[in-house]
């Protein structure tokens, strides 16, 4: 997780957003919903954003996790961070660390997305606060920020 | 670009600055109140009700005390001592139910909380609620305001067959002779259906008893700490000034954190039974059925008006849905529908009854906007369908009945007084924007070729930044201290409790340019009830209006301290303090912050009068509300195969009087209107007759996803209310209070060829594909 190597005996109904959050401590991704329609805990599972409350921690043995926490390095925020900050695209926060992780498998698909293709990409993460507007200014910030 | 960097010598309020609590919310650091582990922390699960009305026959908690891991199971009778959930509002004759902590021989709601689990970890906690067996007589449920008003219904609390919580009546002028003397009259039933806030982080609360020094310290998520402070304090017992309430990150709220729930006064009690902290998660399902929900009302209008558009007098018939049980401000909030019934026009005459009806349902209190909404969506509905009675423009009529620029402050016929105002200013820009000449023309010709095209509007008032003491529940003023170190550094504690608004930002923006000081050097610090000044809290679109404005007075008091020093340091008595300098006007000679600061605390010598330190406290009570206004252009097209409305153009021209950091503001429409756009199109409480929520999760509650909001088009007009020196009336629920009626407004126009007179929200695709395909047929 996040460049480390976690070992752990855990209850095999363990979600993977409970054993992040209260077994490694690394409580950036949140819980929205528990039924994997809000986004909140969204985290990248071997290279593919995943809802980590629909996904049992067992299931991950052996696999690569990126966090909310991993995405800044070298204490330089990550560009799809600033992006966010500078646009305005979080009020409360709390769905946000799974924006930015969705943010990033945007990108990754679709270097330069049109404002449809963004919006299509973040529908499964719900935001209450922004009406989504400065979310969608982010992600083409971003886009931009990477050179698309 | 959107933000802007700043030169240390410039003017900070008016940029578009990024926000200071970003960076802790952006790297995953910040705590909200599940992110909090005690040593020894318990956890709390409830079993709720499954049924809408039933006796309670029995509880067997044995199983689930015997489960390995429960440390306590509680019922009602154990809570009997923790007296009921409390209700602020107040009017005359109403009936309040006692709503305990946990239920006692009966239930009235789905999601009734029944026993609670208390165990080691979270899983341990719901297995021991699955293994709690009760046994329930189940009585038929009502959940509909209009069904429980009507006879022999079933009676939601026994000893108040009825189902009448109150009725209320409020008149001014003369309406009966505003009715005798119209040409026309236009009558509507509308409805403003049930909404559910859903802040996207869930309510939670831990709890942790000290008993060695009788202190009890609970973080919950709340816009309202200090109330919630005073209220559970009183209702267990416990001395207030040893409570503490910290509100942490708070994951939004939009109204449905204001209230002090069930859950934090039973969080509290049972950490004192067990002597350790406990904590308790809402799931979403019981966000869904427990939290308060927004709107529910019936309304009944009546409007008299001559032939020549000039509107004569209103009539209501307001049936609000209570619920079952009354939260903080749960009877008062259709009360302030009644206030704003007039909307922005002259209206003399006006005259509306309230009858308060429980259903065994959730309470409805406070949603973004709160009763606003509703009057405005009511008003401009209205107003639409008297235009097109009359066959005139919608824009003509409302400009024709605007409050003239000259008549401002405007008494209105609901005994409020308007502040100040440009009425026609937003609406005339809206349309410029527009080019609703234009638009009209292409309306004829979409019509030629068979499509639904529609334009809407609507010109929007609100009662704001609550407000005057005597006019609210709970106190109206709010509060500020202002530290400046000894560094020079500034410490603001501020009694708001801000949890998205950004008034991190905001208020170092008055501080910097007040001060002088970069606004790096400043931090604002809000939500501990033993670290601010005693606080009302963030709701009402009241925080910068009236918390920022105590910032504001704070800081001209320690302006005239500093000065004293700088006169004191300078040796002079003409000394200008600006830009974070004090200056001799003779000498030429300076002083700064920084140094002004050190030599407060260092006080080797202090000025007349003056004692060490630099920190100054104000408690600010406004005189008046704010009303800011605006007007909203919504064009769509409805498509006639599939009954989807397509926005194609959102315009909203807001007024809030000025502009602090429009990043900011730009952020609360944007977000207002996705929440009124929601209850426009899509969104609904929807109970079956058992009292059953059938859209109680995110798979059948549709909430405005990214690509369903259309893009925003935001412009403002600015006339500063004289009700504070920030010249600020407050934008947060401006959005949500103009979307409803001009989305709804456009759709009607755009079906008004089939003889669509009026549509009661939400706007689904299958209602209207069932009534176009109704009306071709």
């Amino acid at each position: 997780i996040n460049g480390t190597t976690y070992s752990h005996d855990v209850e095999p109904r363990l979600l993977l957003i409970h054993y992040l959050r209260e077994v490694v401590g690394l409580t950036g991704p949140h819980i929205g919903c528990e039924t994997s329609l809000c986004g909140a805990c969204t985290v990248e599972l071997n290279g593919k954003a995943v809802k980590s409350c629909t996904v049992f921690a067992i299931q991950c043995d052996g696999a690569k996790i990126l966090t909310i926490e991993g995405m800044a390095a070298n204490g330089k925020l990550h560009k799809i961070q600033e992006a966010f900050w500078n646009e305005h695209g979080l009020q409360c926060g709390f769905c946000t660390p799974g924006m930015i992780m969705i943010t990033k498998q945007i990108l990754e698909r679709n270097a330069n997305p049109s404002e449809q293709e963004i919006r299509h990409g973040l529908d499964g993460n719900l935001c209450r606060c922004t009406g989504y507007q400065h979310i969608v200014n982010a992600v083409r910030a971003a886009a931009k920020a990477a050179g698309a | 670009m959107a933000t802007t960097t700043i030169t240390k010598t410039e003017k900070l309020v008016g940029k578009r600055i990024r926000r200071r609590e970003d960076p802790r919310l952006i790297t995953g650091t910040a705590t909200y109140v599940d992110d909090i582990k005690m040593p020894g922390m318990l956890y709390a699960s409830i079993l709720r009700s499954p049924h809408a009305a039933a006796k309670i026959r029995s509880i067997d908690i044995s199983k689930a005390k015997a489960l390995k891991g429960v440390h306590a199971v509680f019922i009602g009778e154990d809570t009997k001592d923790a007296g009921a959930v409390p209700c602020g509002a107040s009017l005359p004759g109403l009936r309040v139910p006692h709503h305990n902590i946990l239920a006692i021989d009966r239930v009235y709601l789905v999601g009734h909380p029944v026993a609670v689990v208390v165990a080691t970890d979270r899983y341990i906690a719901r297995d021991g609620v699955e293994l709690i067996e009760v046994e329930y007589e189940v009585e038929n449920a009502v959940a509909d305001p209009e069904k429980a008003l009507a006879p022999g219904a079933h009676a939601v609390h026994p000893q108040w067959p009825d189902n009448v919580a109150f009725t209320f009546h409020q008149e001014g002028g003369d309406v009966a002779k505003a009715f005798a003397e119209a040409d026309v009259i236009v009558k509507q039933r509308i409805t403003s259906q049930r909404l559910i806030p859903n802040s996207m982080e869930t309510r939670g609360v831990v709890a942790d008893w000290r008993a060695a020094d009788r202190t009890m310290n609970l973080y919950t998520s709340t816009q309202a700490p200090h109330l919630v402070r005073s209220l559970v304090a009183q209702i267990l017992g416990l001395e207030e000034n040893r409570f503490r309430v910290v509100a942490p990150e708070v994951g939004g709220g939009f109204g449905a954190k204001i209230q002090t729930y069930a859950e934090e006064i039973l969080l509290a009690w049972i950490s004192i039974k067990l002597q350790k902290p406990v904590k308790w998660i809402e799931s979403r399902r019981e966000n869904f059925t427990c939290t308060i929900h927004g709107r529910g009302h019936v309304d009944f209008y009546e409007i008299a008006a001559k032939r020549d558009g000039t509107i004569l007098g209103i009539k209501l018939k307001l049936i609000q849905d209570l619920g079952a049980y009354f939260t903080i401000l749960t009877p008062g909030i259709p009360t302030l529908s009644v206030l704003m019934m007039p909307g922005l026009y002259r209206t003399p005459n006006i005259s509306a009854d309230i009858v308060g009806a429980f259903t065994n349902c959730p309470p409805t209190d406070a949603y973004r906007g709160a009763g606003r909404p509703e009057a405005t969506h009511g008003i401009e509905r209205m107003v639409d369908m008297l235009a097109a009675e009359l066959k005139m423009d919608p824009a003509e009529i409302r400009l024709k009945n605007f409050v003239r620029n000259e008549e401002f402050p405007f008494p209105t016929a609901t005994g409020l007084v308007y502040d100040t105002g440009d009425y026609s200013a937003p609406l005339k820009k809206a349309m410029e924007m527009a080019g609703y000449d234009k638009l009209r023309k292409e309306q004829v010709e979409a019509r030629k070729q068979g499509k639904y095209m529609g334009i809407g509007l609507c010109a929007y008032g609100e009662i704001c930044a609550f407000g005057p003491s005597p006019a609210t529940p709970a106190g109206g003023w709010e509060s500020c201290t202002v530290k400046i170190e000894p560094s020079g550094q500034v410490t603001v504690l501020t009694g708001i409790s801000p949890h998205g608004q950004g008034e991190e930002t905001t208020f170092a923006q008055i501080v910097g340019d007040e001060l002088g000081v970069g606004i790096d050097d400043v931090l604002v610090l809000h939500g501990d009830t033993q670290l601010v000044p005693y606080g009302i809290g963030t709701f009402g679109s009241r925080s910068t209006a009236v918390g920022g404005t105590a910032l504001y007075y704070a800081l001209q008091d320690l302006k005239a301290t500093i000065k004293k020093f700088g006169e004191m340091l300078l040796e002079s008595d003409d000394v200008t303090f600006a830009g974070g300098q004090c200056t001799c006007n003779k000498s030429g000679k300076s002083i700064g912050v920084k140094g002004i600061a050190a030599a407060a605390y260092r006080a080797m010598k202090l000025p007349a009068n003056t004692g060490p330190g630099l920190v100054a406290t104000h408690f600010w009570e406004p005189p008046n509300f704010t009303f800011p206004f605006g007007a909203h252009l919504v064009v769509t097209e409805v498509n006639g195969e599939t009954g989807d409305v397509v926005i194609k153009r959102y315009i909203a021209v807001d007024d809030c009087g000025n502009i602090l950091n429009p990043l900011i503001v730009d952020g609360q429409v944007h977000g207002g209107v996705a929440q009124g756009i929601g209850q426009a199109l899509w969104e609904q409480a929807v109970y079956d007759d058992n009292g059953q929520l059938v859209t109680g999760e995110f798979m059948d509650y549709t909430m405005p996803r990214a690509h369903m909001m259309p893009w925003i088009e935001s412009a403002h007009t600015i006339t500063p209310t004289p009700v504070n020196p920030l010249g600020v009336k407050g934008v947060g629920e401006a959005g949500t209070i103009g979307a409803s009626p001009a989305v709804v407004n456009s759709v009607v126009d755009a079906l008004s060829t089939l003889g669509v007179r009026h549509l009661d929200m939400p706007l689904t695709p299958e209602k209207l594909w069932k009534l176009i395909a109704g009306r071709n047929a």
